[in-house]
């Protein structure tokens, strides 16, 4: 702990501290759990004398600001070539290192006091886990930003790195637009509406009424949670375009900048519900798979779905549509009238209809919901028939793409249909995962590694490419042969 | 295969039946719940047997198939480069008469792809060809 520089450079040097405002805004995370014991303690010392629990605060304020000075002090971090290293714990020693080529994402996350302390939360996910990793507060504003470019460069190119701080807007939400859209949600409208029951009811039978009110306070309350956190969450809104993905950016007490790549999206989905439709507007979701790497096998793959539009026009949702999957617009068509028998009320929406690269969906009554999947993504196509679709001659088509929930489904069409759809989706798939694969015929074909592409003669399913040339070497399905004529380079 | 499964169920359901209510109500009362469970026994082992039927499969070029169903019929079909791990396992009762469950996964959760009652043999020779072949085709996401 010397301040003058020692000669030789030791190996503790380049470990950088937290901000020093540290302690104080992490203390700030405890501030509305101890406003609320406040509050309560303020309730009870009425019947008794309150000096205690004042008292008490004092001490819980006090022992967590203490530990966050001993947390800030035992915490460092550096840069040692491609890694990033954190250490922190006093008792308990916590060392990571954050290999830069395997970092995912990079959140900033400003919650309400760090934003009036002007520093930020740096979160960092690496490919094949969805959760933090890493995580870095306090910095400077500046500071985060910053790390933030140096651990992006690590893995794209700095030039993009450098690039991606600026991008064009492609899509905000206003404030009142916002507003508007959580007052319209069902769960909005839920609350107002029991509210509304109740204030009747207790101008008749008080009694009654005060009853009720207990009994749904909890779950008023919890909807009001939620109606609050939809709308801090998505408090101005903004979607930049950078070259690595959609950066998004949202939030009134938290602000999150998170980014979406474009090459992990799965899935699309637009949902207009009920309420928002004589405004025209809908919101968009992407399906992006969040842990993925080749050589981890397992059911370690995340998709998360995010807003990529929380409310928007149209326009808007077409615009960023675009950008996300090179504007897909195949034709839909319905499935045949006898269908409304089983789907007597989804039927109104339902349509479906794929082109050579994605394949697209409606569905719902009460929100309508378009689904886009990429077929390049498809992870299964699978045709299902159930005892009432039997007698109608009908059957439904699912396209699955990595997750839960995301899929394509041509609900309820004509049987000869389906097993056609099944055929042309397994090939068209196929093909559009082989075209997602770099042709070496490109653009600087000579420094394509030697390697298995699709055969440029389109004789084969794959052919070797080695030192610059196409080799004799074949392979259809997995089984090797040779053929001699050689296509050019 | 799978019905012997549900008759050995089924056998040592009547007898458990039969002989509780020999005991509790009389000799006539075992005797109807014997046949009882005996019929149910029958029924389902021939709509397992059905089931069972109905279940097959086909391995492609690029990808496998698998169809399956009576009531609800499904088909699946899985590009080979899409498996993220091949699953054999093999219970207490299909142990007994030789036989593993063959199951694909892949980063979808509703992918449907399992080929239960192979013997033994060809599920190991399923399993070194779909992993064989998932390995030579893999694709990333």
């Amino acid at each position: 702990m010397t301040d003058t520089s020692p000669a030789p450079p030791s190996p503790d040097e380049g470990w950088s501290r937290l901000h020093p405002l540290t302690p104080i805004a992490r203390v700030g995370r405890l501030a509305p759990a101890l406003v609320l014991l406040l509050v309560v303690s303020n309730v009870h010392s009425k019947a008794e004398n309150g000096t205690a629990e004042t008292d008490y605060l004092i001490a819980i304020t006090l022992i967590s600001a203490v530990y966050g000075y001993v947390h800030w002090m035992v915490t460092r971090w550096r840069l040692e070539g491609d890694t990033l290293r954190i250490e922190t714990g006093l008792i308990r020693k916590d060392s990571r290192r954050l290999p830069l080529g395997r970092i995912q994402a990079v959140d900033i996350v400003r919650p309400f006091l760090a934003r009036l302390l002007g520093v930020s939360e740096l979160r960092i996910r690496l490919a094949g886990s969805g959760s933090t990793d890493g995580k870095l507060a306090y910095l400077s504003d500046a500071q985060a930003a910053e790390l933030r470019l140096v651990l992006l460069a690590g893995h794209i190119t700095t030039e993009a790195a450098v690039s991606s701080n600026t991008g064009l807007p492609m899509a905000s939400v206003d404030t009142g637009r916002l507003l508007a859209s959580v007052f319209l949600s069902l769960v909005t409208i839920i609350v107002i509406g029991t509210v509304a029951v109740l204030a009747v009811l207790d101008q008749f039978e008080p009694k009654t009424a005060a009853a009720v009110a207990g009994v749904l306070a909890v779950y008023l309350l919890s909807a009001a949670g939620v109606i609050w956190r939809r709308l801090s969450g998505q408090y101005a809104f903004i979607a930049v375009e950078a070259p690595e993905g959609v950066r998004i950016r949202r939030g009134l007490l938290q602000t999150i900048s998170e980014t979406v790549p474009y090459g992990r999206i799965q899935a699309v989905r637009q949902v207009e519900p009920l309420l928002w439709r004589p405004f025209g507007w809908c919101r968009l979701e992407v399906d992006v798979a969040g842990a993925t790497s080749r050589n981890q096998r397992g059911e370690g793959t995340s998709v998360v779905r995010k807003a990529i539009l929380p409310v928007g026009s149209q326009q808007d949702s077409w615009h960023l549509l675009a950008r996300l999957l090179g504007a897909p617009d195949p034709e839909r068509t319905a499935p045949p009238g006898r269908a409304r028998l089983k789907a007597p009320l989804s039927f109104h929406f339902l349509s479906a209809g794929h082109d050579a690269l994605h394949a697209v969906c409606v569905t719902g009554r009460i929100n309508r919901a378009t689904t886009w999947v990429p077929l390049e993504k498809t992870q299964s196509i699978r045709r299902v028939q159930g005892p009432l679709q039997r007698p109608l001659g009908l059957a439904t088509v699912h396209v699955d793409v990595a997750g839960k929930r995301a899929r394509a489904e041509f609900r309820d069409r004509e049987i000869e249909e389906a097993d056609r759809l099944v055929a042309e989706l397994t090939v068209l798939s196929r093909s559009a995962r082989q075209r997602d694969r770099t042709l070496p015929t490109a653009a600087g074909s000579d420094a394509a590694p030697s390697g298995w592409y699709p055969d440029p003669a389109g004789r084969h399913e794959r052919r070797y490419w080695h030192e610059g040339r196409w080799t004799e070497h074949v392979a259809n399905g997995g089984r090797r042969t040779s053929d001699a004529s050689t296509p050019a380079p | 295969m799978r019905w012997a499964e549900a008759g050995t169920i089924t056998i040592v359901l009547a007898a458990l039946f039969g002989l509780a209510l020999w005991a509790a109500a009389g000799p006539l009362a075992g005797l109807v719940s014997v046949a009882v469970t005996v019929a149910l026994g029958v029924t389902s082992t021939w709509f397992l047997r059905r089931r069972f039927r109905a279940w097959r499969y086909q391995e492609r070029h690029e990808d496998l198939i698998v169809a399956r169903g009576v009531m609800v019929q499904r088909l699946s079909v899985v590009p080979y480069g899409r498996m993220q791990f091949v699953e054999v396992t093999a219970g207490p009762i299909e142990r007994l008469f030789q036989l593993s469950t063959v199951k694909l996964h892949t980063a979808a959760a509703a992918s449907d792809a399992r080929i239960p009652g192979l013997e033994h043999a060809e599920a190991a020779r399923l399993r070194d060809r779909l992993t064989e072949l998932g390995e030579s085709m893999a694709a990333g996401m």
